[in-house]
């Protein structure tokens, strides 16, 4: 996939997770290259949440390897981890009452010490970050007023603050209105094209994931059984191997690739 | 680009009004704290205490009896209010202290044991009472660690529940140990578990400093990650917090604490639940200023309900423990009712 010298920004290799006896993550292999936008399908338990969280190390444990920018996991520190990688997780309705900048700025904790305050440069981060996500205008709000679109803005600017090279994104647009749903998509596509971040994406979206991403990498029951480029995905056979079921194709108009459309009704 | 910087000035306003509401916290703890040795069942004249005109009597009476309570009650309420502080970020739940989680009675049940076998527990420079009571505090927080492990995705409420029938449990063998003692050890711990803060010394405000001292600066060393736990342990890892060693950390700040204060002071409730909610509402939620704020109001609380136990039946006194428990709950219920809208920690918010 890459031709130059740099390692890729993911490697996973061989990677097996159980949690309570249960065999969450098997085997799984795949790597992401710096700057490519790769989205994970799959039905729900295939492992999705868990392999991201695995690559944040919000899980630990597990077999096999994880590298990232060319180094073991296990030889980072949460903190130095952190500030290579982000995390928005799925939106589980719970908020705080902190505002969107105390919020983002809150993401600058790995580049702080003990009893500091923050300088110049972490409000310089934080800035930048809620300006690339659109959420400058409403960063004295606070999170629980808040729609779900520009909660979604404002965490993702979290985790830009942090200085990820990487974004680890866990459905950001599932509760989302068609409108809000673009917004986000457009959020990432900027910040992955002009702010040069790698994004992986868990998403059901079938058809956003091969239209907008580089790669579509595809768990069931905790393997990947595809990884390839979106127009590559939506075959019948490809999509039935994933999600177990017979989808209506129709061709898409501009971006030129089969898509699914919601089954008709049967009489 | 007008209502941009229309935005930013009015969040200059409400981070202007939040450090004022701070400086004010201050300002009336310290009014409080500084009246406070001049009241009780007779009441001390500022003015002849300045002059030098006290008499023998009134000047033991400030000196020795008075003013030693006043610190030590001011120890005592910092060091449980910061205490919960700690525990509600941590388990992200209101109701969710030292007190509710059975620390308290873990600690309770260390003095109990130790009154009756009067056991020699020697660390060099700490009473032995206090470090019974740390290892209560300490064995209760390894259970409700231990049961927040047993299970991924252990509720709150499940762990909240967990925590009163821990408290049962350990009232249950403190009334245990109070009923085999003999009756003097009986009616010490009896005495004891109502929370007194009478017959104060000095070395009784020295037996405590370094517990609260020390707990309180683990609490200021961690505000940030307390900031970001609050939002949850899986976005606090991810932001590069160290969430076990974390937890490990402000557990054993709260076993030192509330050790330290049980110990001397008895088990004094609810105020670990009622002060740092009430602090949320005036300073808001970055730990920055919620810890002084807390450690301040804290303080300040105690003393007033230690100076309104001193005057409501006065000559005689109430247990400093009655006056909280009867503020905290109805404190409780009005929480547990939802009221209180900033600090929903317990319900879902809007999605």
């Amino acid at each position: 996939m890459t031709d130059n010298a740099r390692p890729p920004l993911v490697e996973v290799a061989g990677f097996c997770l159980s949690l309570g006896g249960k065999d969450i993550l098997r085997d799984v292999s795949f790597d992401v290259a710096e700057g490519e936008y790769v989205s994970i399908i799959g039905p729900n338990g295939a492992g999705k949440t868990t392999l991201l969280k695995s690559i944040i190390r919000i899980l630990g444990g597990g077999t096999g390897e994880i590298r990232v920018a060319g180094r073991a996991l296990g030889d980072y520190t949460q903190r130095e981890l952190a500030r290579l990688v982000g995390y928005v997780p799925q939106a589980d309705g719970r908020m705080f009452p902190f505002t969107v900048r105390e919020f983002v700025m809150m993401g600058r904790y790995p580049h702080l010490s003990p009893f500091s305050s923050t300088s110049p440069k972490d409000e310089a981060a934080a800035a930048r970050a809620m300006e690339m996500t659109g959420s400058a205008p409403f960063a004295n709000r606070h999170l629980d007023t808040l729609s779900g679109g520009e909660r979604q803005g404002a965490f993702v600017a979290a985790a830009l603050a942090q200085g990820a090279r990487l974004l680890l994104l866990d459905e950001p647009t599932t509760f989302l209105d068609p409108l809000h749903e673009a917004n986000i998509s457009r959020v990432l596509r900027r910040v992955n094209r002009e702010g040069g971040v790698t994004v992986v994406a868990v998403t059901h979206d079938v058809n956003a994931a091969a239209i907008r991403s580089d790669r579509v990498v595809a768990l069931v029951g905790g393997s990947v059984v595809f990884s390839g480029p979106g127009r590559d995905l939506m075959t019948d056979d490809v999509l039935e191997c994933v999600y177990g079921k017979r989808f209506v194709m129709v061709e898409h108009p501009t971006a030129r690739m089969p898509v699914t459309v919601t089954d008709g009704v049967e009489e | 680009m007008s209502a941009l910087s229309k935005g930013t000035s009015a969040a200059g306003a409400a981070r202007g009004r939040r450090a004022w509401r701070l400086v004010g916290i201050f300002a009336a703890v310290a009014v409080v704290t500084a009246a406070a040795p001049f009241v009780g069942a007779s009441f001390i004249s500022p003015w002849r205490l300045m002059t030098g005109a006290l008499g023998e009597m009134d000047s033991a009476i400030f000196w020795q009896i008075r003013l030693p309570r006043v610190l030590l009650s001011f120890l005592a309420g910092a060091g449980l209010a910061v205490s919960g502080m700690a525990f509600q970020a941590l388990f992200r739940n209101p109701l969710a202290t030292p007190f509710t989680l059975g620390v308290s009675s873990g600690a309770s049940l260390g003095v109990a044991v130790y009154t009756v076998l009067g056991m020699a527990l020697a660390v060099p420079g700490l009473p032995g009472v206090s470090v019974a009571a740390f290892c209560g505090a300490l064995l209760a927080i390894a259970i409700v660690y231990g049961l927040t492990r047993l299970k991924r995705g252990f509720s709150t409420a499940t762990m909240l529940l967990a925590g009163v029938a821990l408290s049962f449990f350990f009232s249950s063998l403190i009334l245990f140990v109070q009923y085999v003692a003999d009756l003097t050890h009986s009616f010490q711990i009896i005495r004891w578990l109502m929370g007194s803060l009478d017959a104060v010394r000095y070395g009784s405000v020295l037996d405590v400093l370094p517990f609260v001292l020390g707990g309180s600066v683990i609490a200021v060393y961690l505000v940030h990650e307390l900031n970001l736990l609050t939002t949850g342990e899986d976005i606090a890892a991810s932001r590069g917090v160290n969430v076990s060693r974390t937890k490990k950390t402000v557990f054993l700040a709260v076993s030192l604490m509330v050790g330290g204060v049980v110990a001397t002071c008895g088990p004094i409730g609810f105020v670990g639940m009622m002060v740092p909610h009430i602090c949320r509402l005036m300073v808001g939620w970055e730990h920055r200023r919620l810890v002084p704020a807390t450690l301040a109001f804290g303080g300040g609380f105690l003393v007033l309900c230690d100076a309104v136990s001193r005057v409501v039946i006065a000559p005689a006194e109430v247990p400093v423990g009655v006056v909280t428990a009867l503020l905290g709950g109805p404190f409780f219920l009005w929480l547990l009712l939802g009221g209180g809208s900033e600090g929903g920690l317990l319900r879902g918010g809007r999605s």
